[in-house]
């Protein structure tokens, strides 16, 4: 896998993970034409698109679109599987995740990608696995957070639904 | 589990005093993403995030901020990151987060590097002993951390400082930790592969791992290993495993949607088909598991078709068995028939792969693949052709290379729907033009101009002006290398918008023009076009025109000194300029391309300025008064003029020649009133023309002052004048057709009066000189049902050189005669119908009964055929059997005969 991005249908970016180094203003104009040519996709369109000598595999979970770009011989419907993974392992995580869980825990978000790919490979596809590795890294966290008993409450206009279930 | 609580228990008094400084954190990436999410506009986005970023950079470089701060700080830089805001000013606070932080900044240090550092980033040296540190602690986590952002990024020259480390991990106890570390070992054999030689027995053990995650982890490792050196003593292992995955002895957990470890099974799948490739015995090895992964991914579900897939694949590498073959190709038939859209495309993907060793396959999918040909997805049709391009074969090549131009001219209007801002679609449209240059078919210039001339003035004067500015970057440099077809888009955009960029003397642009003209390497086609452009410009710059006029008025080419002598006068008179090519008129729907006729009668002139459209139908205006005078020049000048314009209306109409009729409003004795009826190719005077009396028919047709020979002579002069004339290969396809004279064939067929509902049949005959494989006729009939008001009916036809041939009937001896007089000769070979007992009789029949041709002998494996066009010129073929193809040798006194004639005997040929 090249990269993987997070973006909303407004074509805000919410997550960027690349694994190939690239400059900064190279990832931004890949970014934002991938953004435009996915975003440009009918509803009733395929889930692959040609890309320079790569294919996009995107799919779109409520309001976010999760993309990737894998090399030309990849198997498009495993990595297609592979986003979808990564959408159930967030949504275990989350519970009933939105896209506000995302937006306001990306780093959790990278923590989940990172414990479930790496290095642009599957590292790990057993969803009971990843989960306990998150776990025991958000340990610290967690016994913080119970100690600290503060509660956001997130009112927002913005509406968003959540992922069909997993 | 029990040991990381442990560690975790001891490490959490010290974070107990950091209570408020957490809630703070959480607060202001909340508070941030909160405003952000309630601006308006880009602008207050950037002024907000401009105020973050300062605040930011003044709290890391303070002295008195915790770590815990840092953490937050470096979040909330991630954040801004991710928006495109440059925060590089923080790397080496994520680098010394990860280094002096506690567990849980170092998980946010660790975290900030990979995103914002790649691997060849320098900062990424200080790093290397922090990761040495985390590599040898205790911490389970510290260790999982580190090596997380060794496999993720890590610079190449500081492998071997971490590899001993990383190696030991193999045998570490906990799974988690071997895993991670065969992935760090799979990324350095990726960017240094010489650095991890030593240690591929370490690999094997990992194969073994207890641990289903460890083991699939290492065969990343093993799928590119055997791209490069021969595993094939594991062979066995490998099937093993895949034969436990299937038959589902793996624990529940890598369970997938019901599927037992399908990335597992995939990855063995690939390993498999690289060890099978051309190896017939380890081929016979995993026959069985094949079959059995066949037979068990059954399941309508994503998952199940990928493994399929990767089966299917498998199954076309190795060494081919019949009866998996038949089982693949069953499947690949689930794939391309499926309704879901996904899977279609993997079905053609999978044909594409497995016709390269079975081209018969992709005949069972014909109806699909032809619908899939025209889907309105961009990607299915795009695949459907790489599909195509793997079958291609002598016989269908020129459909399908007609396919894939089909699909390139498609590709740059289909870009602009996508097109992110308008200099980018500029600039690929310059990329297409330039690379893509001459071989692009006509289509993708027209439509691009075209969709510069359809838009509105104020939308899309923006991309006009863009288009502007970027040619003239474009014209600055080396111009010689560039395509015509570019250089002509150029001129056009130039010619009509080089106004529009005030900033730009428009003398500077008439100096590039002029330059471009005096190239060499330009072409008179190409000059045509940048002299329009010039006629365009010109006005006011009076001095530099006459100059370039003077200049060009003693030039070789006919064309060019005529379009000299054209912007001459034009730019002495503003007002004929003015109304000649008004700046900024609205076009009329698609209409582009302009050019100035100045036909020539006698001592009348008329001034036409013809709008040509790309394709349909032709404008025309006309200038009540003559204004200019022009000392009488020659008689072919007025050939010229209607072979340029028969030239614009080719160019424009991509395939098909389009032939309209010059408007005639002058005669000898001056202005005709609006009467006449406009037809295209030539003829003399028909034999068909009814007695007047008994049709109505209420053609109004004029008469043509020129009698009908010195129309001849005049075409004869035409014709010799352009063979040298180099105004690309569409000139001698102009000069093949006549415009003169079929106003004489006409002439008898002007009817007073039409009785209600009787009608009147009108023949003409039209002879094609010179052939050509299409041509296109339109013309109009004029009639009027009261007085005054005359009614005008269109028609238009498309004719071959096919409906001109006729058989021309000799005998042997006099074919061997004629044979030897004819100089044009063109040579190929045909496909010759080996369906019946006598190949070479049953082609010559076919292509008698398609072409009206005489066969006039046929001697063992030779045959000789005659015919003749309708107007006189024969043509002889000289037909042998050679092999299974037809020699073909095609003789004639006209040079283009040939050569059309063959194009209808192939086209006969491959329709049979």
């Amino acid at each position: 896998m090249q990269f993987m991005l997070l973006f909303s249908r407004q074509g805000k970016l919410r997550l960027q993970k690349w694994y190939v180094p690239l400059s900064d203003s190279q990832k931004k104009k890949i970014s934002r034409e991938v953004i435009q040519m996915v975003l440009a996709r009918k509803p009733k369109m395929c889930s692959f698109l040609e890309w320079r000598d790569q294919k996009i595999v995107y799919k779109r979970y409520a309001s976010l679109y999760f993309c990737c770009a894998v090399e030309d011989q990849e198997n498009e419907l495993i990595t297609l599987e592979i986003i979808h993974r990564y959408v159930e392992l967030l949504d275990k995580y989350f519970g009933s995740v939105c896209e506000l869980d995302i937006i306001f825990n990306f780093e959790k978000a990278y923590y989940i990608l990172d414990e479930f790919i790496l290095g642009g490979e599957a590292q790990e596809t057993s969803k009971k696995i990843v989960l306990k590795a998150i776990e025991q890294a958000d340990m610290l966290q967690e016994v913080r957070n119970t100690h600290i008993a503060c509660l956001f409450v997130l009112v927002y206009e913005v509406t968003i639904g959540s992922f069909p279930s997993c | 589990m029990s040991d990381v609580v442990e560690k975790t228990l001891t490490a959490l008094p010290a974070l107990f005093d950091s209570q408020t400084g957490a809630a703070k954190i959480t607060n202001r990436l909340r508070q941030l993403i909160k405003s952000i999410t309630e601006l308006t506009s880009k602008h207050e986005e950037e002024n907000l995030i401009k105020q973050e970023l300062s605040a930011m950079k003044e709290q890391v470089s303070s002295p008195n901020t915790t770590m815990k701060q840092m953490r937050e700080i470096m979040v909330r830089a991630m954040y801004c990151e991710m928006l495109g805001y440059d925060a590089s000013f923080t790397y080496i606070h994520a680098i010394k987060l990860a280094q002096q932080g506690g567990v849980l900044e170092k998980r946010v240090g660790y975290l900030a590097v990979s995103l914002f550092l790649n691997e060849g980033h320098e900062l990424l040296l200080l790093l290397v002993n922090t990761v040495l540190k985390d590599l040898q602690s205790t911490n389970l986590i510290e260790a999982c951390m580190a090596l997380t952002v060794v496999a993720q990024v890590f610079p190449k020259d500081m492998i071997p400082a971490v590899l001993p480390l990383v190696e030991d991990k193999l045998s570490h106890p906990k799974e988690i930790i071997r895993r991670k570390a065969v992935l760090a070992l799979y990324k350095f054999y990726l960017i240094a592969p010489n650095q991890v030689q030593h240690i591929h027995a370490k690999f094997r053990k990992a194969l073994c791992d207890k641990d289903p995650g460890v083991m699939t982890s290492s065969l990343h490792i093993y799928l590119q290993l055997i791209r490069v050196n021969s595993y094939k003593d594991l062979t066995g292992s490998f099937v093993t495993i895949l034969k436990q995955v299937v038959g589902g002895k793996l624990p529940l957990d890598f369970n997938y949607h019901s599927v037992p470890a399908p990335w597992l099974q995939i990855q063995l799948l690939r390993i498999l088909s690289l060890l099978g490739k051309e190896d017939q015995s380890t081929s016979e090895l995993m026959y069985e598991v094949l079959d059995e992964s066949l037979r068990r991914a059954e399941m309508n579900h994503n998952i199940t078709y990928a493994i399929l897939y990767e089966c299917v694949k498998a199954v076309y590498t190795i060494h081919p068995k019949a009866e998996l073959l038949e089982k693949a190709a069953r499947c690949i038939g689930n794939f391309v028939l499926s309704p879901k859209i996904n899977l279609k495309y993997l079905g053609l993907k999978a044909l594409t792969y497995v016709v390269q060793h079975d081209a018969k396959l992709a005949l069972q999918h014909q109806m699909t693949i032809i619908e899939c040909l025209d889907h309105s997805d961009f990607t299915i049709k795009r695949e459907t052709l790489e599909l195509l391009f793997r079958i291609t074969n002598a016989q269908n090549v020129t459909v399908i290379i007609e396919k894939m131009l089909d699909f390139l001219c498609y590709v740059p209007i289909k870009t602009l729907t996508f097109a992110p801002d308008n200099s980018w679609f500029i600039q690929t449209m310059n990329d297409v033009f330039s690379i893509g240059g001459d071989l692009l078919q006509q289509d993708v210039p027209n439509n691009f101009l075209r969709l510069l001339a359809e838009g509105k003035p104020e939308e899309d004067d923006q991309l006009r002006l863009y288009a502007v500015d970027s040619y003239l970057t474009v014209l600055k440099g080396h111009t010689s290398h560039l395509p015509q077809c570019f250089l002509q888009v150029m001129s056009w955009v130039l010619g009509e918008y080089a106004h529009l960029q005030e900033s730009v003397d428009q003398r500077e642009v008439i100096q590039f023009l002029t330059q471009l003209l005096d190239q060499r390497s330009v072409s008179s086609e190409t000059r045509v076009w940048i002299l329009s452009a010039l006629t365009k410009i010109s006005e006011g710059q009076t001095d530099l025109i006459l100059d370039l006029a003077e200049s060009l008025s003693s030039s070789q080419d006919t064309v060019l000194r005529q379009q000299a002598q054209e912007l001459r006068h034009l730019s002495q008179d503003s007002q004929l300029h003015e109304w000649a090519l008004p700046r900024g008129a609205p076009w009329d729907s698609i209409e582009v391309a302009g050019l100035i006729v100045f036909p020539y009668y006698d001592k009348l002139f008329l001034l036409k300025l013809h709008y040509v459209t790309f394709g349909t139908s032709v404008k025309t205006f006309n200038l009540a008064e003559p204004k200019i005078t022009f000392s009488r020049y020659s008689n072919f000048f007025r050939c010229t003029c209607i072979c340029l314009y028969i030239n614009f209306v080719y160019h424009f109409s991509s395939s098909t020649l389009i032939l309209e009729g010059v408007k005639r409003v002058w005669g000898k004795d001056g202005y005709l009133p609006q009467k006449e009826a406009t037809a295209p190719l030539v003829d003399e005077p028909s034999a068909a023309v009814q007695p007047p009396g008994q049709h109505e028919a209420a053609e109004r047709i004029e008469s043509r002052p020129e009698p009908s020979t010195q129309n001849q002579d005049k075409q004869q002069l035409a014709s010799s004048l352009f063979v040298g004339l180099g105004v690309g290969s569409s000139m001698s396809l102009v000069r093949k057709l006549y415009y003169d004279g079929f106003t004489v064939s006409l002439r008898g067929n002007v009817v007073d009066c039409l009785e209600a509902r009787s009608t009147s049949v009108c023949h003409y005959a039209l002879l094609m000189d010179d052939p050509h494989t299409n041509v296109s006729f339109t013309g109009t009939v004029s009639y009027q049902t009261q007085p005054g008001h005359t009614n005008t009916l269109p028609f238009s036809g498309t004719l071959s050189t096919a409906d001109f041939i006729r058989p021309l009937v000799v005998t042997t001896e006099e074919y061997g005669k004629l044979w030897l007089s004819l100089s044009h000769d063109v040579k190929q070979n045909l496909k010759l119908l080996t369906d019946a007992g006598d190949p070479l009789r049953t082609t010559l029949n076919a292509l008698k009964d398609a072409l009206q041709l005489h066969v006039v002998d046929i001697i063992g494996s030779e045959g000789i055929v005659a015919c003749r066009l309708l107007s006189g010129a024969p043509c002889l073929l000289h037909c042998r059997v050679n092999g299974t193809a037809l020699a073909m040798w095609l003789r004639s006194p006209h040079p283009a005969l040939p050569d059309c004639i063959l194009y209808h005997c192939q086209r006969a040929l491959t329709h049979h």
